[in-house]
């Protein structure tokens, strides 16, 4: 792959509920900070993407609502639907086929919808959903399932909510920065066995954009780049039914790739962090190992020797995750903008020392049945 | 001077979005529903080039990519292949919580087959052995199973 | 840079009012075997797929996801693409740009729609902002018909000439197979149908389908080992110009996105005079006065004169530039896919495998889309690697 970076980054505080704003408004926001934070001016970018969802947005062409304020007006603009991380990537390969620089811009609000719907909508309108069967039931299936299938407890996933938590205390735009325990975490409230309430991550209200640009845009651009070295995505079997819900093949065949492509042969000896879409505590370890940074089954105890949390060799989800902060589809940009801060050394308090190689990810569909896996570097 | 920010009061509008919706279910999902409703059948089919059998049954293997039409019966038992009990409520759901969804492998099939159950689902766990209750009033549905009962739990 | 794009292989189904025998997945498969059939390739070929429909017109929450079985998807790179009426001509441009990015070889584009099973009008109007146009927009064809009085006003252009349209299109589609409606139909036919809305009548406007496309995309160096003619990608540009319906009203400027798309379509592709340059246009005319009136947006003719370049049969199958070879939108309209029909027959004519309806010796085509608040695509294809 040719040279791309990443330009430029902003995203809002992510929050229960941001009443005095409409989509547009929290594009525009966005766009016009990651033009800021890049040194560029819309003159520079001669591409757009937007992120968005019709179900979440109850709006048929839901990129309309956008299209001004993202500033595609007179651009080459289109809108990927799924998460941040998939609408990068096209807005990545944009790049790689001669345009300058790539807008990619994701918004969504929890606070406008009932995910309950929107997820049910997710599922088979003829075998499944007259079920009633949504995310969080169909994830706590997940859950049992990896549970069983190795002997991980309810505990011990527990302590990925709380390190996730606790980590979004140093992250200023978390929308839930918290200083719990196990305890507190298997005391909360029983949502669907085996997840409670604290293993659940919210539904927020936020938007996030970034800017991907050739090298020689990039050079214009006053802010440190960082470069795209890996990527790739992947899909397996739609019926939950159909999979081993307990062994993430799509991921595993994403990560190969995108490791192959950065030249990455032992990722676990060279990123310095990995920030992964952790809707549900179990899903950290399960990714990890889908990641392939834990042996199968093994995924708790990296967090259990201390090697995902910050002082660890390698921080999981530095910026609290997605446990902290769920707007949905921006999640997964915002994994790519927290790697993209901590490879520039600006990630404040929750600053991964000497970072220099970070792995972002994000997921579409049922149980993550789609994955992609971006590796960023500092260096070109 | 006063920001007119610190003083305007939020509105919001109520709406949803209410649009009808028939979805085809195809040949080869209708004779699938038919046996439920007429025969309190499950029916199944199997992959000829990787033996997989699907039940729902598909008209085609995703995996092989060639069109399936070998028909078989699964069920009406299976093993729980994984279980969560539900505690929250909305409207789609057709039962009242708690209650439990069910990944099924049943008796005969590769897949499993995504349903509820709704009692005893203390008995629930993995490997628990459960049978198909069909519904009185079978109209074409997923629904025409009523629910899995359990025959032997974990 | 970016590397050279050929299409090699396209698949439709045989469009219908309804298809009963599939569901949506099924019918995805059925487009995706033909195109893979056309250009001699199995599912284990393709390397990533892009995906397109409108959510609302059957109400699948991730479509990308939902499709594997049928797209092909199974443990591969799928996405999903959304631009409303636009989709088709986003999805195959986004085809375009997994290949010519150099990350992937042979890109399946797919678009669909299962018309039938919703209410196309109650879905549409969700398009419009819910605060503030959603209570007095009542769906696509008013928006359209004052888009026509306006053209009619500024022009002196009748209902009559619009019918041209709808008659030529209608005729045209004798000669597809795979279009929907096969019934020939003449300017009175137009004139008699019922009145939608004034100047708009029943037969002036699109049908709903259901239907697929798909479309595979190679790279430089496979292409010629696919097919002995692939359909190069000379240019494709996209404006979706507007957010609010209101700020889309200014027709007597014409349709700005259309100009501005097509104009840098055009300096890509190298055309300077495309009446003479082009040889075949396949235009997503939802209705017939866009016939009239989006040609002159594209150059081919002047500001006023779409009616008379219509009338003396220069966009007829064997006039100066022939329109719509396959019928066109007001034949066919499975919506996710028209678009990537419209591109589908551009590279069908370059590729020179038309059939009856074969434009002869055509080298370069033009396809377009439409949709959302008045946007426009706009995709070259030629015979001649760029």
């Amino acid at each position: 792959m040719n040279d791309v970076a990443i330009a430029g980054v902003a995203q809002t505080g992510h929050e229960s509920r941001k009443d005095n704003m409409i989509y547009a408004d929290m594009v525009f926001d966005v766009v016009t900070s990651a033009l800021e934070d890049a040194g560029l001016t819309l003159d520079d970018i001669d591409s757009v993407v937007t992120v968005s969802n019709d179900f979440l947005d109850g709006r048929t062409i839901s990129g309309m609502a956008v299209g001004d304020a993202s500033g595609g007006q007179d651009k080459n603009i289109s809108t990927v639907e799924g998460d941040g991380t998939f609408g990068a990537f096209y807005g990545l390969m944009r790049v790689l086929s001669g345009y300058g620089a790539s807008i990619v811009v994701a918004h969504s609000k929890g606070s406008e919808c009932d995910i309950r719907y929107v997820t049910n909508g997710m599922f088979d309108p003829i075998y499944q959903r007259l079920l009633g069967i949504e995310a969080i039931s169909a994830s706590a299936m997940q859950a049992g399932e990896y549970m069983q299938r190795y002997g991980v407890s309810e505990e011990q996933l527990a302590a990925v909510s709380v390190k996730n938590h606790g980590n979004a205390r140093n992250n200023p735009y978390a929308h839930l920065p918290m200083d719990i325990s196990i305890d507190d975490v298997m005391k909360s409230r029983p949502i669907a066995d085996p997840l409670k309430k604290l293993d659940c991550g919210p539904v927020s209200d936020g938007a996030a954009a970034i800017i991907i640009a050739s090298p020689e845009i990039a050079a214009k651009a006053t802010s440190t780049p960082v470069w795209v070295k890996g990527v790739a995505h992947c899909a397996e079997d739609y019926m939950i039914g159909d999979r081993d819900l307990a062994v993430p093949v799509a991921l595993k065949d994403a990560a190969r790739r995108a490791y192959d492509m950065a030249g990455i042969k032992n990722p676990a000896e060279e990123l310095d962090l990995v920030e992964l879409y952790d809707a549900f505590s179990y899903m950290e370890p399960l990714w990890l190992e889908g990641l392939g940074l834990a042996e199968a089954g093994k995924g708790m105890s990296l967090l259990e020797k201390g090697v995902t949390t910050m002082e660890g060799s390698l921080p999981v989800n530095p910026s609290g995750g997605v446990l902290s902060s769920h707007p949905v589809l921006v999640a997964g940009l915002v994994r790519i903008i927290e790697s993209v801060l901590q490879l520039r050394g600006q990630a404040g308090e929750r600053q991964v020392k000497n970072a220099t190689s970070a792995l972002a990810h994000g997921i579409n569909g049922p149980c993550g049945q789609s994955h992609c896996v971006w590796i960023l570097n500092k260096d070109k | 001077m006063e920001n007119w920010k610190d003083t305007v009061e939020i509105i919001t509008q109520e709406g949803q979005i209410a649009v009808p919706y028939t979805w085809w279910v195809g040949d080869t999902g209708s004779r699938f529903l038919m046996a439920l409703r007429d025969e309190k059948k499950i029916l199944a089919n199997r992959c000829s080039e990787c033996g997989k059998v699907y039940v729902p049954p598909r008209k085609n293997c995703g995996q092989c990519f060639v069109d399936i039409d070998d028909w078989t019966e699964v069920g009406p038992e299976g093993t729980v292949e994984t279980f969560t009990i539900v505690h929250f409520n909305y409207p789609v759901q057709p039962v009242k919580a708690p209650f439990a969804y069910v990944l099924v492998k049943l008796d005969g099939a590769d897949v499993s087959l995504l349903h509820l159950v709704r009692d005893d689902i203390e008995k629930l766990g993995k490997g628990s052995r459960v049978v198909a209750r069909f519904s009185e009033n079978r109209t074409g549905s997923i629904l025409d199973i009523d629910s899995f009962q359990v025959i032997e739990g974990k | 840079m970016s590397r050279p794009v050929g299409i090699v292989g396209t698949g439709q189904t045989d469009h219908k009012s309804h298809r009963p025998d599939v569901n949506g997945r099924e019918m995805i498969r059925e487009a995706v075997t033909r195109a893979l059939e056309d250009a001699e390739l199995s599912i284990k070929d393709i390397d990533a797929i892009v995906i397109g429909n409108m959510d609302h017109f059957e109400s699948i929450n991730y479509v990308d996801t939902w499709s594997v079985e049928g797209s092909g998807g199974v443990m591969k790179p799928i996405m999903k693409i959304t631009t409303g009426g636009t989709t088709g001509a986003t999805v195959a441009l986004a085809a375009y740009y997994h290949v010519a990015s150099g990350l992937f070889d042979r890109v399946l584009a797919i678009g669909w729609e299962k018309n039938s099973e919703s209410d196309t009008t109650a879905a549409i109007i969700t398009c419009s902002d819910p605060i503030w146009d959603r209570f007095s927009y009542s769906g696509a064809i008013p928006s359209l018909a004052t888009e026509a009085t306006a053209y009619m006003k500024q022009y002196g252009a009748t209902q009559e000439d619009a019918a041209l349209i709808a008659v030529r299109d209608r005729n045209n589609a004798l000669n597809n197979p795979h279009a929907h409606l096969q019934r020939p139909i003449t300017v009175d036919d137009v004139m008699n149908s019922p009145m939608l809305a004034y100047p708009i009548k029943l037969l002036d406007v699109c049908p709903r389908t259901d239907g697929a496309c798909a479309v595979v995309f190679a790279a430089d160096g496979v292409a010629q080992k696919l097919t002995k003619q692939p359909a190069w990608v000379k240019a494709g540009s996209v404006r979706h110009t507007f957010t609010w319906f209101g700020d889309s009203t200014d027709y007597d400027r014409g349709l700005v996105s259309l100009q501005r798309a097509s104009a840098e379509a055009y300096k890509h592709a190298g055309i300077t005079k495309p009446a003479e340059e082009i040889d075949v246009a396949e235009l997503y005319l939802p209705y017939t006065y866009a016939g009239l009136k989006w040609i002159e947006d594209l150059g081919f003719c002047g500001k006023g004169e779409g009616a008379k370049f219509v009338r003396e049969g220069n966009t007829d199958m064997n006039g100066k530039i022939p329109v719509n070879p396959s019928g066109g939108v007001i034949s066919t309209n499975c919506i996710g896919a028209t678009a990537l029909l419209r591109v589908a027959e551009a590279a069908i004519q370059v590729m020179g495998k038309g059939g009856d309806r074969q434009v002869d010796g055509a080298k370069t085509a033009l396809a377009t889309g439409f949709g959302g608040c008045f946007w426009s695509d706009v995709v070259i294809l030629g015979a001649q690697k760029p």
